[in-house]
């Protein structure tokens, strides 16, 4: 940075302080330039007045559980979305809700140009924190709790208040810190985003916080190894489900109209021909000499289109089988299938049953126009000595099958879309304030951001 | 735009007023406050240097707000119970003057505004709203402090006060305005917050350690 010509004021260049704890005598050193209130004695814990030139100790704290070691050592520089900040200051603080106690550490960042800046971590999600410049607008019930803050146009809903602990700190603050202080926090979400209050006696302060993943952090400040693992849904995690469920949906239902114009278009288009009505007998004595026989030739004509074989037989608790041969007389191609017509009913102890048809459809496709007869040989129940069946041909029927099938290769991934974005969300405020009870809770705040 | 020309009554050494309308100013050298006359410079008393302090802005500080360039002339350094804060007088390129304030790198830039029937300070109390400009503002903190110091070219004589109670408000929209009691009438400042990027300061001051 060039400084040009030298400041007309002649202050000397701010250098980070070196001074002395004056109660244990440890080396203490000011890195935020005069903007810290509190400073911290890293081995007696003595908190100290930062302006004081004299250090004035202000409060000792016994670190009731232990030391507590920073994940990012105080005096770590990294890079936060472009810009170089120093860590000089840790804190960790405590929630007391339903008898359990929670633990997150919060981070203070120092740049002499850009200020100060905050991180918080807690059982491995970790938030990039300033302080808010705008003034949120909170929505309330009625004389009650807050149910959403509006901020920078965009609505964060309360998910959590606590009271807030502070049980234990390290390095520079620039407020006075004290152990043991309480503060009433109310998080307010829209993810990645969260809008804090923090409450002490008078004086409200409103932070906002951007999800950050370990690695990214570990990235920033070049910390050895790896983050640990972040554990469950935290309140303000970007959903996996990157995609909006709503969008996904309603690309799915364009498709869904798609294919049912497509349908609706070729229902219209084909011709239906009908091209072979005919009703047969079978006679078990007959076939046994002749089993075969074929039909009356008949016209496909047109493109080469697709070719419906319906048969109908009034069996009951009987069956026929019909072996089929499509012969186009012209080239001698065919195409063979059998189809089995069979019809069961009765009664049991569940009541009356039945199982089967006595229609059957079948469709052939792609056959080329030209001259065809059907070969038909039939089969059926030994205990059966004659039935008549009807055999109907149609030339050019609309086929469905495929559709049916497209449209389940977009249902399916929409509704594991929907379903992962539920239990995501689920998790989510299961944690909160306001735990998902019902469907309907949750449907209103499924994660549709934005 | 011309730049009057004088010399320190006291030392002798040039100064120059880089805003036409600066009614003080303290020399450099001598850090004796000299208030402009019709025809001359007046010393009307003498500055103790300020205190060190960790802005990153000084005088001769250059920037943007919006599409106006702007040149930082001068300053006064407030204290108060809890700290300190800079007001920093700056030129904009057409001429006119405005206040950059940084309070804990938190940076407003702010205009004198000539509304009328301002409450005065017996009045105002927290939460209470206003409106000007058809902003509705609402009154946040109420500061007691005192000037600790003054340097460079300022819009009037800001030499022989002591105590000034400032009442700041806010709207939800990062909007910002400033009462000043520092005068029987009372003054307003209209403005807004500013990203420190946005200004795109040049001229910095720099800090050990940090390029």
């Amino acid at each position: 940075m060039s400084t040009g010509a030298p400041p007309l004021s002649g202050t000397p260049k701010p250098q980070a302080k070196a001074l002395n704890c004056p109660k244990c005598g440890a080396a203490i050193t000011l890195r935020s330039f005069g903007q810290a209130e509190t400073v911290v004695c890293g081995s007696c814990h003595a908190i100290l007045d930062a302006k004081d030139p004299n250090l004035a100790i202000l409060q000792q704290f016994e670190a009731a559980t232990g030391e507590v070691k920073p994940q990012i050592p105080l005096g770590t520089r990294g890079k936060l979305r472009g810009t170089d900040y120093e860590v000089i200051g840790f804190q960790r603080r405590s929630s007391k809700v339903d008898g359990i106690t929670y633990y997150w550490q919060e981070y203070v960042l120092f740049n002499p140009y850009k200020g100060i800046r905050y991180l918080s971590e807690y059982r491995g999600h970790w938030n990039d924190i300033s302080v808010c410049k705008t003034l949120p607008a909170v929505d309330s019930i009625p004389g009650g709790s807050p149910l959403t803050a509006n901020y920078l146009g965009e609505t964060y809903k309360h998910f959590q208040s606590a009271e807030a602990n502070t049980d234990f700190v390290l390095g520079e603050f620039p407020w006075q810190v004290r152990v043991g202080e309480m503060a009433e926090v109310t998080d307010f979400v829209h993810p990645p985003r969260v809008l804090s209050s923090e409450k002490l006696q008078n004086e409200v302060t409103w932070s906002i916080g951007e999800y950050m993943f370990g690695r990214e952090v570990w990235d920033a400040f070049k910390l050895p190894g790896a983050p640990p693992e972040a554990m469950g849904v935290y309140e303000n995690q970007p959903s996996p489900v990157v995609t909006k469920v709503t969008g996904v949906w309603v690309a799915f239902a364009a498709f869904a109209v798609f294919l049912l114009a497509l349908m609706a278009g070729f229902e219209m288009r084909a011709k239906k021909e009908p091209v072979l009505h005919e009703t047969y007998q079978y006679n078990r004595a007959e076939s046994k000499s002749e089993p075969s026989f074929v039909t009356d030739v008949f016209e496909l004509s047109g493109h080469p289109s697709t070719v419906e074989v319906k048969t109908y037989a009034p069996v009951s608790n009987q069956w026929i089988y019909l072996n089929y041969a499509l012969i186009n007389q012209d080239t001698g191609q065919a195409w063979n299938f059998g189809r089995e017509v069979s019809y069961y009913s009765g009664y049991d102890s569940d009541g009356s049953w039945s199982e089967g048809k006595q229609n059957d459809a079948v469709v052939v496709p792609s056959v080329p126009p030209g001259h065809y007869y059907l070969r038909i040989e039939p089969e059926a129940d030994p205990a059966l000595p004659g039935i008549p069946y009807t055999v109907e041909v149609h030339r050019d029927v609309p086929v469905f099958g495929i559709y049916v099938i497209a449209f389940l290769a977009l249902l399916v991934p929409a509704v594991i879309m929907s379903l992962r974005a539920y239990t995501f969300e689920w998790s989510r405020w299961s944690e909160s304030d306001h735990p998902p009870m019902s469907v309907a809770n949750l449907a209103s705040s499924s994660g549709d951001d934005e | 735009m011309t730049q009057p020309i004088a010399n320190c009554p006291n030392c002798g050494a040039k100064i120059v007023f880089r805003w036409s309308s600066s009614v003080q100013t303290v020399c450099q050298f001598c850090k004796s406050i000299l208030v402009r006359t019709d025809v001359d410079l007046k010393k009307v008393g003498q500055v103790a240097d300020l205190p060190p302090d960790n802005s990153p802005l000084q005088v001769n500080t250059q920037g943007q707000y919006g599409h106006q360039a702007f040149v930082v002339v001068g300053r006064i350094l407030y204290e108060y119970d809890q700290g300190g804060w800079n007001e920093w007088h700056v030129m904009m390129n057409d001429g006119t003057s405005a206040w950059l304030s940084d309070a804990q790198s938190e940076y407003a830039l702010s205009r004198s505004s000539k509304s009328q029937n301002l409450p005065t300070l017996a009045m105002v109390h927290v939460g209470q709203q206003f409106t000007w400009s058809n902003q509705r503002y609402t009154v946040s903190v109420i500061t007691a402090a005192h000037y600790r110091g003054v340097e460079g070219e300022l819009p009037f004589q800001y030499w022989d006060k002591t105590d000034v109670t400032f009442v700041d408000l806010r709207t939800e929209s990062g909007k910002f305005a400033t009462l000043d009691y520092s005068d029987p009438e009372p003054a307003l400042y209209l403005g807004e917050f500013v990203e420190f990027d946005d200004l795109k300061l040049k001229n910095l001051r720099s800090f050990e350690g940090w390029g």
